[in-house]
């Protein structure tokens, strides 16, 4: 049997197209990706209405053939049935936006010249009526020669017609023709052409003043504007930390009662040990983090979505300027701070190679939800919670300073690298700013949902099978009487091999044994701490408050300082070093990165634990 | 608007007031690079355009925004600078 026809889904960024997108598939989508490339590939079915399915495509959103980043270069292969891992759609819907035809409209020409069969949706023409702008579809259709559907995608308007219009042109695809040649270049003669199209099938424009020209009055303005990013980025921290307590009590609770299981309903041993020592202790310390890390992308998605983005990458611009990047960084930069991994991706959309490089490798120092489980753990345990001042607490001035010297640290490490490795000339500022919407709930769920998995994969994989690994060799050997348990088994001596080299930055043996397993994933350093002392003390249930307790008896408080220095910098974290490989096509940068960021981290906790020293803490 | 014909020349779009609308007369492309020029077309900036100045360059040398048709668009000071406006009739 043939395949179900592949129809892709192509146009301007800002169009609706992941919209429309959404609409189409629902919940029946596949995130991949292009082979040899890093680009995303998002696919879904559809039914036409005959019941035949269809395959559709998303293309990443660009202004033409000629592109300029590597995901509107996967958007031009594609098109033109050179994508390697992808073959030639059977039809395009070209998604435009109503109230922007003068724009959209010059790519949907050279679309339209590539010969394959086409179906154009017309779309937000709610918001271009809005906006006073009425349009003639039968002039559109007859300037264009294709056919042109009316739709809302964000409230499943015209989908029905789409869907119908769509049938006869994959019918019609049987004189499907590889494109390539006749294809117009030149953007001019282009743009001539669609301002005539857009003339003609324009019926009345009436000037009204938009919400978005008033909402970027404030949003941009040179003293309210970064008051209020200031403002919203103050807000999501907060929620991150606060909203996030609730949830994180419960799968405390929740994890809590499995291990009380494990222990009342299996005999004495290996096994029970193993579960709720190694794996549940192991895996519950990750997944409490959850909330947080769902918080925070909530808060990332909506932002995205109502196109307030875009305006705070505006207002950054100056300052990512100074270390020669430009305010295109800032959205990957924020994501980061949720997980490096879907912000190293996020920097696809720079077109400039050396600004995207850069970012890259400064991601890793945005304090990500992997570090927030070892600072709480060695700031409770070691930080006195002192008020300082109304609502500022030591402990929580202390998270702030780490996190802070992260953003310093990126800020410098861009400085230097732009002036040396990644030198060139500044790519500049040049964005389209969206207008602003509503964001839909069920895309932000969507999204939501998407990066949950993701999470809870790792802490079922990666993190469970090095929590296991660890155990084990932290187990074995059984020391003799008297003879502590974490220095005497197989772990315990790579651990011994360890400290010779972080002894003078002021680290135990425990801290040796921690950072290889944080090698896997930062998180897992948390996991290591108690499963050191859960194997020392196999009397003792290694509950939280145990922990943090031998944290008070086995470390010094320059050691704590030292250690959570280290953990600003080094980049213990297999999957960013994966992504970085993947997307830069090569070792080179990654072992770069790794290089530099040790380096860094051993400087940094060696100097805190010397000056720590010499204050005599 | 009966503006004196001393205005009615080409000056950068940064010296329009907030608001102020203007139709570019000429762009400099000789002081772009080819991936702004490029750009700039893409975001469908040319001679004849009209376009309004939306949020100057910040005091610091921020990039500014304009409205070219019915789309927002950032530049930063030295594309803008290569952009000529004479004030809409």
């Amino acid at each position: 049997m043939n395949p179900a026809p592949l129809v892709a889904l192509v146009g301007n960024p800002n169009a609706g197209k992941s919209a429309l997108f959404n609409a189409l598939t629902g919940a029946r989508q596949k995130v991949g990706n292009y082979p040899g490339v890093t680009v995303e590939r998002h696919s879904g079915r559809m039914a036409l209405p005959d019941g035949r399915p269809v395959e559709l495509v998303d293309l990443p959103g660009t202004y033409s053939l000629d592109p300029s980043s590597p995901d509107e270069r996967v958007t031009r292969d594609v098109v033109m049935g050179k994508q390697q891992g992808e073959r030639l759609p059977d039809a395009l819907i070209v998604v435009i936006d109503a109230s922007n035809l003068d724009n959209h409209l010059r790519f949907a020409l050279q679309l339209i010249q590539l010969g394959l069969p086409i179906v154009i949706a017309l779309n937000m023409v709610d918001l271009a009526e809005r906006d006073g702008l009425t349009l003639d579809v039968a002039v559109l259709e007859a300037e264009l020669g294709v056919p042109v559907v009316p739709t809302v995608a964000v409230r499943k308007r015209g989908l029905d017609d789409l869907r119908a219009r769509l049938a006869d042109a994959v019918r019609s695809g049987a004189l499907k023709v590889r494109p390539g040649g006749g294809v117009q270049h030149d953007i001019v003669v282009l743009q001539r052409r669609a301002r005539q199209i857009a003339t003609a099938a324009t019926v009345s424009e009436t000037a009204v003043r938009r919400w978005t020209h008033r909402l970027d009055a404030v949003a941009l303005h040179p003293i309210a504007g970064p008051a209020l990013l200031l403002g919203l980025l103050f807000v999501m921290f907060q929620a991150v930390f606060s909203w996030a307590k609730p949830p994180q009590d419960a799968i405390e609770i929740g994890f809590g009662w499995l291990q009380q299981l494990a222990v009342t309903g299996l005999p004495a041993g290996f096994l029970r040990d193993f579960l709720t020592q190694g794996i549940l202790a192991g895996v519950g310390a990750v997944i409490v983090f959850l909330p947080q890390i769902l918080i925070l992308f909530a808060f990332i998605l909506v932002l995205e979505a109502s196109g307030y983005m875009v305006r705070a990458a505006f207002l950054m611009d100056r300052l990512m300027a100074t270390v020669g990047l430009s305010g295109r960084a800032f959205i990957p930069l924020l994501s980061s701070f949720a997980c490096a991994v879907p912000g190293i991706m996020a920097t696809r959309t720079i077109d400039d190679e050396k600004d995207r490089l850069t970012t890259i490798l400064i991601a890793p120092l945005m304090t990500c939800s992997a570090r927030w489980p070892v600072y709480t753990l060695v700031i409770a345990a070691m930080i006195p919670d002192t008020r300082l001042l109304p609502l500022v607490h030591l402990q929580g001035l202390v998270m702030f300073a780490l996190l802070l010297i992260g953003v310093i640290g990126a800020y410098g490490v861009a400085l230097v690298l732009r002036r040396t490795v990644t030198r060139g000339v500044s790519s500049g500022f040049m964005m389209e700013m969206p207008k602003y919407q509503w964001p839909r709930l069920s895309d932000v769920v969507l999204g939501l949902w998407q990066r949950a998995w993701i999470f809870l994969k790792r802490a079922g994989t990666t993190i469970a099978l090095t929590v296991a690994l660890l155990w084990v060799l932290a187990s074995y050997p059984i020391a003799p009487a008297g003879v502590k348990q974490s220095e005497y088994s197989i772990a315990g001596h790579i651990a011994s091999g360890i400290e010779v080299v972080v002894k003078p930055i002021g680290f135990n043996h425990d801290i040796a044994l921690a950072l290889l397993p944080a090698m896997a994933a930062r998180e897992a350093a948390v996991a290591a701490i108690g499963t050191v002392y859960a194997v020392d003390n196999p009397d003792d249930d290694a509950g939280q408050a145990k922990v943090v307790d031998q944290l008070r008896h086995r470390w010094s408080l320059a050691t704590a300082l030292a250690f959570l220095m280290w953990f600003v910098f080094a980049p213990q974290c297999i999957s960013t070093i994966a992504v970085t490989r993947r997307e830069t096509n090569g070792w080179k940068w990654p072992l770069f990165m790794v290089g530099y960021l040790f380096s860094l981290a051993y400087i940094a906790a060696g100097a805190t634990y010397w000056t720590a020293v010499a204050f005599g803490l | 608007m009966n503006a004196p014909s001393r205005l009615s020349l080409p000056r950068p779009l940064a010296s329009l007031a907030h608001a102020q609308r203007g139709r570019v007369a000429a762009v400099d492309w000789q002081r772009l690079t080819a991936p702004e020029a490029r750009r700039l077309r893409e975001l469908g900036l040319d001679e004849g355009v009209e376009v309004e100045l939306v949020r100057k360059p910040g005091w610091l040398g921020g990039p500014m925004a304009c409205r070219i048709g019915r789309m927002t668009v950032a530049l930063r000071r030295h594309v803008a600078q290569a952009i000529h406006i004479a004030p809409a009739g």
